[in-house]
């Protein structure tokens, strides 16, 4: 049992860490605004060209190989300071990745390297439909085998990042005659395939700069070399891979939390009421006691299910339970954050509302709690 | 960053899971129905080094760190949440100021006998007007010749009613605040003019007993100060941060009771013609219950770890406390609402969770005083 960082662990958190105060913060309300593309592309850039884009690739496909806790602590500094670039970086990491675990060598060299060195300036995963979120295995896009390519038909929606990426794992029906989640298959594709194009970026509540699209498919093209993992194994790919993405979400949902508390906290040192500083009432007190002991032990379970991943062990549950409870914990010290600044956190001028607006997905996407739950309890259950 | 145990951890914490199992849990129903002091139990936990776990080899412990302190009372207090305060007592509250605080002759006269099982030790701070804020005590100690001379009383005082030893804190200088409070070891058998008050009657840890504790005129020998004069609140506020570990592994112990009983029953129970497990609002407690279980675990499980390496933890071990508390309380109250009238039937073991849990969220600092002390730890770092 050791709650020590490494050194290469210590030097991550600190990079992420200065580069967030640098470059994140000073542009993170404007982004949130403007959605500026150039502006978001840049920090992108800046953090690939940092080795942020691969923390658990390989280094001979261009990743920093530095393992999934430092991936974690990475996320929480970045999270701090601005969610839409945080979560571009967590689920391009994962694209990554998921090349990396099942993708041929040839794949391999001709993904990961462009992803991590922020020539592509972003990686996107296109699963979720209209009628298959939680229930991806009910999706209807369909792969149909055509000479040397197969022919993908169908749409996604809700795609992270869709407008800058620069290649797509895309997941559709192969067999439509096999069990449900049987007859899935992972294709890689890139935005230029003909018969692909991206729709147009969804208006949310927060996360603005990070673009939301849907994707259509008509006849659109794929070679077949591009099948990543095996045929109809598609959706065990997805089960397994996505875990990972828990723990970066969840990472970055402790970010979010952390600044938001930290925000509260220095506010009520200054702010005096009823002759005393806020800090100084119970009330207020209980609040800030509670909210950074839960975003501690938020702290802990995400480690624990990075440092498992790290050592190959079956981390599902543990994955599940980080994700679960610091996206939850981060969506209420939100709220406390605003509460606690009262009339002036509802305005613009200070930052904490838009940490709220930006949590409040992360208990949503890449699983929603509900999902979390169900594995969680599978799990204690024995099923 | 490493989440694994070391041999020894593992080690412990199967011996003591082993023990729990197989020795206190067939009888701990009845424990807290008799309200008996388990004195056999606490003998046989002395001799597997329950009872000393930290203290050091020469002076008959089992010398190993806090982590492994921890996972052994998780798994005692699993079955037993009764044996699991006195063996903390016995750790944190007595065995831990004398090897910390004592001189050598006090060392080795004291703590063997706690380590061993052999006799119970207890810690007099409480009074009826002091509780959270302990600087209020009015036991006086006062020094006539090569006697000490204590008068006052003191109030819920766990094994004081079969406690040989007593680590007792009193007032030496009135004039000096708390700067005046001093520490003393006192043979509670061996004192003229002190006698066992009022046993209390609780709402659970039955077997754990609560007493009061009456000087009059009450004499023990010079050597009976601990540290030195003065010293005895800083003492005091170090003592109890690792009290607070202990406690929080006491209630990580019933909520992981909790949780693995409401798992079975739920299993087992049909209703609507399946199991009560199939519907997701009872799989939305199991979930939630252990998901809390596993962050409080974590959070005493580093404080432990801090507390091992020397480094502060103050805060750590408020945080652990209070989560583990309160996650064990909330645990208990769903654990009753999971096993449903059966829940609330002394037949099944659920409802003592349910009474066993409160205290976690009020002794040994109450979850009050746990958040007064994050907050002020955390705003005087900005």
């Amino acid at each position: 049992m050791d709650f020590e960082l490494t050194e290469e662990q210590k030097i991550i958190q600190d990079m992420a860490a200065k580069f967030a105060r640098r470059e994140l913060e000073p542009v993170a309300a404007e982004l949130d605004r403007t959605k500026n593309r150039d502006i978001l592309k840049a920090n992108l850039k800046k953090l690939a060209e940092l080795g942020f884009m691969g923390l658990d690739v390989d280094p001979r496909y261009g990743g920093t190989g530095a393992g999934t806790v430092a991936f974690s602590l990475a996320m929480t500094e970045l999270g701090r300071a601005c969610a839409s670039t945080t979560v571009t970086t967590s689920v391009t990491n994962m694209v990554a990745e998921v090349i990396q675990s099942v993708g041929t060598e040839e794949q391999r060299v001709k993904y990961i390297p462009p992803i991590c060195s922020g020539e592509f300036p972003a990686g996107a995963f296109g699963l979720t439909e209209t009628s298959a979120g939680s229930d991806a295995a009910a999706m209807r896009t369909t792969a149909v085998a055509d000479g040397d390519y197969y022919v993908l038909n169908g749409g996604k929606i809700f795609i992270t990042s869709a407008e800058y990426s620069g290649v797509f794992v895309v997941w559709a029906v192969t067999d439509k005659d096999a069990p449900k989640g049987k007859g899935i298959t992972a294709f890689l594709v890139e935005p230029t395939f003909p018969g692909f194009v991206i729709g147009k970026d969804e208006t949310k509540l927060g996360q603005h700069a990070s673009s939301t699209n849907e994707l259509i498919f008509e006849d659109c093209r794929v070679p077949k070399q591009n099948l990543l993992g095996k045929l109809n194994d598609g959706y065990r790919i997805a089960v397994s891979e996505l875990a990972g993405g828990r723990i970066g979400i969840g990472s970055m949902a402790l970010g979010i939390g952390l600044a938001a508390i930290d925000a509260a906290a220095a506010y009520a040192k200054d702010r005096v009421t009823f002759g005393k500083p806020l800090a100084e009432h119970q009330a207020i007190q209980w609040m800030i006691a509670d909210n950074y002991t839960r975003l501690e032990a938020a702290r802990l379970l995400l480690l624990r299910a990075a440092y498992m991943k790290e050592q190959k062990r079956y981390y599902a549950k543990e994955a599940s339970m980080a994700k679960l409870y610091a996206t939850e914990t981060a969506n209420k010290t939100c709220y406390d954050a605003i509460q606690i600044l009262g009339g002036y956190g509802y305005t613009r001028d200070f930052p904490v509302e838009r940490y709220y607006r930006d949590a409040r997905v992360t208990t949503i996407y890449e699983g929603t709690s509900e999902v979390q739950r169900m594995i969680i309890s599978r799990s204690l259950l024995g099923k | 960053m490493d989440f694994e145990l070391t041999d020894e951890q593992k080690m412990i914490q199967e011996m003591a899971r082993k023990f729990a199992e197989r020795v206190i849990k067939p009888v701990a129903a009845e424990l807290d129905r008799t309200h008996a002091h388990p004195a056999e139990l606490c003998a046989k936990m002395g001799k597997l080094g329950l009872m000393g776990v930290n203290v050091p080899s020469e002076y008959g412990g089992a010398g190993m760190d806090y982590v492994c302190y921890a996972l052994a009372m998780i798994e005692i207090s699993k079955a037993c949440a009764s044996c699991g305060v006195i063996m903390s007592v016995c750790n944190s509250l007595f065995n831990f100021p004398v090897y910390t605080y004592g001189t050598e002759e006090q060392k080795q006269k004291y703590l063997r006998p706690v380590a061993s099982g052999e006799v119970i030790g207890c810690y007099g701070l409480t009074e009826a007007g002091a509780g959270s804020d302990p600087a209020k005590i009015s036991t006086t100690a006062v020094l006539k010749s090569d006697e000490w001379v204590i008068n006052g009383t003191k109030r819920f005082i766990t094994n004081g009613n079969v406690a040989k030893y007593c680590a007792l804190a009193a007032v030496t200088d009135k004039s000096a605040g708390y700067k005046g409070i001093s520490s003393f070891i006192i043979d509670l058998e061996n004192t003229p003019g002190f006698s066992l008050g009022k046993i209390e009657e609780k709402l659970g840890i039955n077997a754990s007993g609560t007493a009061e504790l009456v000087f009059e005129d009450a004499r023990i020998p010079a050597e009976a100060l601990l540290g030195k004069l003065g010293e005895g609140f800083r003492q005091m506020l170090t003592t109890l941060d690792g009290g607070r570990i202990g406690i929080g592994a006491q209630a990580i112990g019933i909520g992981r009771a909790v949780l693995e009983e409401s798992i079975e029953y739920s299993k087992t129970r049909e209703q609507f013609n399946q199991p009560i497990s199939n519907f997701q609002a009872i799989q939305w407690k199991l979930a939630d219950m252990a998901t809390k279980l596993d962050a409080a675990e974590l959070l005493v499980l580093r404080a432990a770890w801090l507390e091992t390496h020397k480094k502060p933890y103050e805060k750590e071990a408020a945080m652990a406390k209070v989560m583990a508390s309160d996650v064990a309380m909330a645990a208990a109250i769903e654990g009753v609402q999971i096993f449903g009238g059966y829940g609330y039937c002394k037949e099944y073991p659920m409802e003592r969770h349910m009474r066993d849990a409160k205290i976690t969220q009020i002794y040994e600092g109450t979850n009050e005083i746990m958040r007064l002390i994050i907050a002020r730890n955390i705003l005087r770092k900005r």
